[in-house]
């Protein structure tokens, strides 16, 4: 195999991953943008979606399409439900009891899968039944193909629906002037709800993704991808929706690449570092943006 | 019967008492000036009416509604639109967004492209840049978008924080202007202002704020020839 195809099939493998961080990104970005916190809880969201295809898979005998379903519902619900009952009644308080509640809330999240499914890793078969195709010299699996065509839908549906609905406005509105927002009649306290919907919504298909890829489910599965997409989201300029897309499938190729060429061990290092330079150079993330007051 | 009626309203932030029991009323077709200075509590006032502030004591009712306790997201379809303090447009939305949001409680397009045609009468500037980021607009043109946007609600009352702070000279007179155009096309205006001798020579009657009390009110030609206006707020 020459040089190019496997640079392309690193490629490939990059952005595969690099969206699976996107979608996560997305969650953390939005939650940031609206509720200005950092729900560190997010990457735990993951870990729920993935158990939970594995229960509708192998307790529920559910077909692959109810056991998604049945994720994505589950999280999205969990989600709302994590905002209604930990972060709103802090909404007034101090950034550093959110932060403290969301660990909190990402320990809880960890110890109730251990103490349900136990330590010991389950294996959960990837849910693509396809092997893949094989175009020039470049094979790229099943699961990247479906990883890449389901991410590249769910990002182009949200940018859709923030940019051209009114429920979309309604929530930058938010983002940007709870006040404002409020005096033309929109309710904030619903519109948060549904921006932890859609971010856990996201982070169920991101979960179930991960999961069909490395095909092993253990209670601390969320961490990396959260840890990692919490990166993107900063490196892209966290509250930027393009900002998180952007640095996701940056920090994806990053990370394959260097996995690929200069080192394994040293992958999450380089990805972490760019980080620290990207921040240096440019505060705000790739395009995230200091808002000026206008008088 | 008035249509905003508030009386004994009490605010406090924590311990310091803002509005230490104020008594107002607005009538239909009025043009209604609060003035006083910085930290009287006017904009407290406003804020609480809208139910972005609760109050602590007090009622507020509007027609004949008690409205104390209403979240704020409830007011605007109502028909009271509040023009906020520094304007508060949404930055990062198109000037056509902005307004589109000022009708998010109306359900039909019809009539919200009705409205929005007549704003853009009213406002040719908010036209030609509707697609442009409200943010990008100078200090007087995001004043008339957010009246344009409070306008968007179809509002039978409007409540405008400090319309002319940080204008221009030429765009305080042309915002006072439009004021007087909404007032003529019948809706009831509500007016805060620093700017006592223009909100005075708009407005029908007025109220004298002082450290969250109301020292003196009265219609607003008698109010720009007291003594004690003059000195306090005319610079006389």
């Amino acid at each position: 195999m020459g040089i190019l195809q496997n640079i392309l099939e690193q490629v490939i493998n990059g952005l595969r991953s690099g969206s699976i961080y996107a979608l996560i990104a997305l969650g953390y970005t939005m939650v940031y943008g609206i509720a200005k916190m950092i729900n560190f809880a997010h990457g735990d969201i993951i870990m729920v979606g993935a158990y939970a295809l594995y229960v509708g898979l192998a307790i529920f005998h559910l077909p692959a399409v109810g056991a998604v379903l049945l994720s994505i519902a589950i999280c999205t619900i969990l989600g709302v439900g994590i905002e209604r009952i930990a972060y709103k009644p802090l909404r007034s308080a101090q950034p550093l009891a959110v932060l403290i509640t969301a660990i909190g809330v990402s320990f809880l999240l960890q110890s109730l899968s251990l103490l349900i499914f136990g330590a010991t890793p389950i294996p959960q078969a990837s849910i693509v039944g396809f092997d893949g195709i094989k175009i020039g010299g470049i094979s790229i699996s099943g699961i990247t193909i479906v990883t890449l065509i389901v991410t590249t839908i769910c990002m182009a549906s949200l940018t859709w629906f923030i940019n051209k609905t009114k429920l979309g406005s309604a929530m930058r509105a938010v983002s940007e002037d709870k006040g404002a927002a409020e005096l033309m009649g929109i309710d904030v306290n619903k519109t948060i709800s549904l921006t932890f919907a859609i971010g856990s919504a996201l982070a169920a298909i991101a979960g179930i993704l991960y999961v069909c890829q490395y095909q092993s489910l253990k209670p601390t599965l969320g961490a990396m991808p959260g840890i990692k997409a919490f990166v993107a989201a900063v490196l892209g300029g966290i509250g930027s929706v393009p900002g998180a897309m952007l640095g996701g499938i940056i920090l994806g190729l990053i990370e394959s690449l260097s996995k690929a060429y200069i080192s394994t061990e040293l992958s999450d290092a380089i990805v972490f570092g760019i980080l620290v330079l990207v921040l240096l150079i440019k505060p705000s993330g790739l395009l995230g943006k200091i808002r000026k007051e206008k008088v | 019967m008035a249509m905003l009626q508030v009386t004994d309203l009490e605010v406090s932030y924590g311990m310091i008492q803002a509005i230490k029991g104020i008594s107002f009323d607005v009538k239909q077709g009025e043009v209604i000036a609060l003035i006083g200075a910085n930290g009287a509590g006017k904009t407290t006032i406003l804020h609480t009416v809208t139910g972005l502030l609760k109050s602590k004591s007090g009622k507020i009712e509007f027609e004949g509604k008690d409205i104390t306790k209403l979240a704020g997201n409830k007011i605007v379809s109502l028909g009271m639109a509040h023009v906020p303090e520094g304007r508060r447009v949404f930055a990062d939305l198109s000037v056509l967004e902005n307004l589109r949001l000022g009708a998010y409680t109306r359900k039909d397009k019809q009539e919200i492209e009705d409205t929005l045609q007549m704003i853009y009468k009213r406002f040719p500037r908010l036209e030609e840049r509707k697609s442009q980021l409200a943010g990008t607009l100078s200090g007087g043109e995001q004043q008339m978008l957010a009246m344009g946007r409070a306008l968007m609600s179809h509002p039978k009352i409007i409540l405008m924080d400090e319309p002319s702070m940080g204008l221009s000279p030429i765009f305080v007179s042309e915002i006072f202007d439009i004021i007087k155009e909404i007032s003529a096309g019948g809706t009831t205006v509500l007016v805060v202002e620093q700017n006592a001798k223009k909100a005075l020579s708009i407005a029908n009657r007025a109220y004298v704020l002082e450290t969250g009390k109301i020292v003196l009110n009265g219609a607003a030609k008698e109010l720009l020839e007291n003594d004690s206006v003059k000195k306090a707020y005319l610079g006389e």
